[in-house]
């Protein structure tokens, strides 16, 4: 265990928000079991009430839940110097098992909170709140799995000690070793670029069509999911040598530090917010469609697509840029 | 997803509210800043104490080679030095003479050194500014020294070395090598241990292997094994103070979840004519939202604001003894200011975020109240 104040954050942020989405689940629950939107009972006013509060921790725990994620990476970066032969973030997630688990989970966690309060707001839209139930089934979804995170942090804390032997960042992305991360890196870097360009295309392509129609948003959503992949997989074979201008430099996280003027915060932010509202697109557009929201959803779904697609576009502008801008030649 | 003009509206509402009840929110204000205070002065000031030692430590060399007799540091031989050189990737060997000097009269620890190249020659001395300090001493001064013996040598003060690395210099004096090994009754042939640079950081374990395979019986120091040990000691005395600070964190927390959940009557009444005149729970829960953000901004920037002054304009005056370390000789030095984005972020949540979600669900009580039972009561 290392005591140091930006775990100590960690944990503690870690603490309460899994005690606020435990809270939020037991009235979710209550919700699930007697929501009756045509009874004027008490109970049902009271439970109208609980509504809002789950809203406002879920919009809370979205926020905290993003910068957790930056935070969490930046942290093990900062700890590097503690472990023999860890040379940035890479190293230091590699020195127990839980480091990596707990860096997937905060990013799966971020889009499945992106599409709970996507599914929240066109449901709040309507009189008659047609998605209620599905929302706190959702909801009983999320909880579980920020409280399994939250257990993986502890572990992962509690197995910190200084001076184990870990992989640097040179060791774990470099080429013709095991591991995933090896294998990401082994990929032809010019493939895997063009893929994850011809994806943010194809996704420019159908969001336009979903845009004009109002269709094709679950196939949007796919295509989303595709493109955050191809773009960690981009990063990780292609983009990042281009950006340290060392073809066997392959670290993903090395590009958030000041060096490199902070850029990787900007391409995983247009990353992870493109893929959230398209995610939540298709969570909408894979819903029994609600009559009371006819007039309501294909605005929202509009705006969601056409956001998405513009994160994804700023995206390839940013790779493009970083990569013709780079003095490497591969 | 939503206008503008409302969240405009309610926060002009709310920003008028919390000026009409200013003084019901000091309280709050003042003490959340002095929460964020303290945290942030630990951190700024464990920040820079890192920074500075890393800084030092950059310039040291790659391996320290020490000699070992039953487990405790001994006198190195010379011709230690002939065997480190020839080690392949050792670019150059330099012996150290260095040890440490007790003055009774002035109760403290000095740190004294043989330079590479002492130009003032035997019976000479540079001291540091701690020292010059302590001793009231100026350059051209004459002190005595006492060897193990008992016989004092007397040096004349050359220079007096500037305060701006006074971390490092504060208690150093250094002397000719000559009058070192008289001073110290030390044997011609052995010096205190062996620095080696080496220029390609990728060989220093190998070459650290080697020289305790040539050299048995020694002991090779990594200078990122110094690094890291000082990252460890000084991240863990940090962590140390923010946990102690925790109970205070606790503390305000409990405190922030009274204010939140106990209202006074008349907020209560004004939260149920807004009610009666058509704004709904959101609105209510929007502006107890603009209300957190607007005390815990405030609070947030002026605690570090203050921490700032505390830290580098009255060097931490507050955690001195806590954090730096226990020589006698330490006592005046202004920081760097080393303040980046990662202390900002890690107090942020170490403040704001416990803050505000500890006060969601209080704000949630207030937002969800009846209007006709508000009045009522």
């Amino acid at each position: 265990m290392i005591l140091n104040p930006a775990i100590i954050a960690l944990a503690v942020s870690a603490f309460i928000i899994t005690l606020m989405l435990a809270y939020a689940s037991f009235f979710g629950l209550r919700i699930i079991r007697h929501w009756d939107i045509t009874s004027g009972s008490e109970l049902q006013l009271r439970l109208e009430r609980s509504t809002y509060l789950i809203s406002v921790i879920l919009s809370n725990v979205l926020v905290f839940q993003l910068a957790s994620l930056f935070l969490f990476i930046f942290t093990a970066d900062r700890m590097h110097t503690l472990f023999v032969g860890a040379m940035c973030a890479a190293g230091t997630l590699k020195v127990n098992a839980f480091g990596y688990p707990v860096l997937a989970f905060k990013a799966a966690n971020f889009l499945l909170a992106f599409v709970w309060l996507v599914i929240n707001s066109a449901d709040l839209r309507a009189s008659d709140y047609p998605y209620t139930k599905i929302k706190y089934s959702l909801l009983l979804v999320l909880a579980p799995l920020v409280a399994l995170e939250s257990a993986m942090l502890g572990l992962y804390v509690s197995g910190l000690s200084p001076d184990v032997i870990t992989s640097c960042c040179g060791t774990l992305f470099s080429e013709g070793k095991q591991g995933v991360g090896s294998g990401l890196a082994s990929f032809d870097p010019h493939a895997s670029l063009a893929v994850f360009i011809g994806l943010v295309c194809m996704a420019c392509a159908l969001g336009a069509y979903a845009y004009l129609k109002g269709r094709g948003h679950v196939a949007y959503s796919v295509v989303s999911l595709a493109v955050l992949v191809s773009g960690i997989v981009a990063m990780i074979s292609c983009i990042s040598p281009y950006v340290y201008e060392l073809p066997t430099h392959h670290c993903p996280f090395c590009v958030l530090q000041a060096e490199y003027g902070y850029t990787g915060y900007v391409f995983y932010l247009t990353l992870l917010i493109g893929t959230g509202s398209g995610l939540g697109a298709g969570a909408l557009g894979m819903l029994r469609p609600a009559e009371s929201l006819s007039t309501v959803l294909p605005a929202v779904l509009r705006g969601l697509v056409a956001w998405s697609a513009v994160m994804f576009a700023a995206n390839a502008g940013i790779t493009l840029y970083l990569v013709g801008s780079s003095n490497l030649v591969m | 997803m939503f206008t503008g003009h409302r969240e405009r509206n309610i926060l002009e509402f709310t920003l008028s509210s919390l000026l009409r009840r200013r003084g019901k929110h000091l309280a709050l204000v003042v003490i959340y800043t002095a929460l964020v205070f303290l945290l942030a002065s630990v951190m700024f000031f464990a920040g820079s104490i890192r920074e500075e030692a890393s800084i030092v430590l950059r310039s040291s060399p790659e391996i320290i080679l020490q000699k070992m007799i039953a487990g405790r540091q001994d006198l190195v031989p010379m011709r230690y030095a002939e065997v480190a050189e020839k080690i392949r990737g050792v670019q150059r060997v330099s012996p150290r003479l260095w040890g440490y000097y007790y003055s009774p009269a002035t109760k403290s620890n000095y740190t004294l050194m043989v330079p590479d190249n002492f130009s003032y020659g035997d019976g000479h001395i540079v001291i540091g500014n701690g020292i010059a300090r302590v001793m009231s001493a100026a350059k051209g001064d004459r002190i005595s020294l006492l060897s193990p013996e008992g016989d004092p040598l007397t040096f004349i003060i050359a220079e007096v070395m500037d305060s701006r690395s006074e971390l490092i210099s504060s208690d150093l004096m250094l002397v000719s090598e000559g009058d070192f090994r008289e001073l110290f009754d030390m044997p011609e042939g052995y010096v205190t241990d062996l620095a080696l640079s080496v220029k390609n950081e990728k060989e220093l374990s190998t070459i650290a292997r080697k020289l305790s395979e040539l050299l048995p019986g020694t002991r090779p120091v990594l200078r990122d094994e110094i690094l890291r040990t000082y990252d460890a000691v000084f991240n863990w005395r940090a962590g140390l103070m923010i946990t102690l600070l925790g109970a205070s964190v606790f503390a305000f927390a409990i405190f922030a979840w009274d204010r939140a959940s106990g209202l006074s009557a008349e907020e209560r009444r004004e939260i149920g004519i807004l009610k009666a005149v058509g704004w709904e729970t959101s609105d209510i829960i929007l502006m107890k939202f603009w209300e957190g953000a607007v005390i815990s901004l405030s609070s947030f920037l002026m605690g570090m604001v203050f921490a700032y002054l505390h830290v580098y304009f009255t060097s931490g005056a507050l955690f001195w003894p806590v954090l730096k370390g226990w020589s006698v000789l330490y006592p005046e030095f202004r920081l760097l200011p080393h303040v980046d984005l990662y202390s900002i972020f890690t107090l942020f949540f170490l403040t704001v975020v416990p803050y505000t979600l500890i006060t969601i669900i209080p704000s949630w009580r207030t937002a969800t109240m009846d209007p006709d039972e508000v009045m009522r009561a």
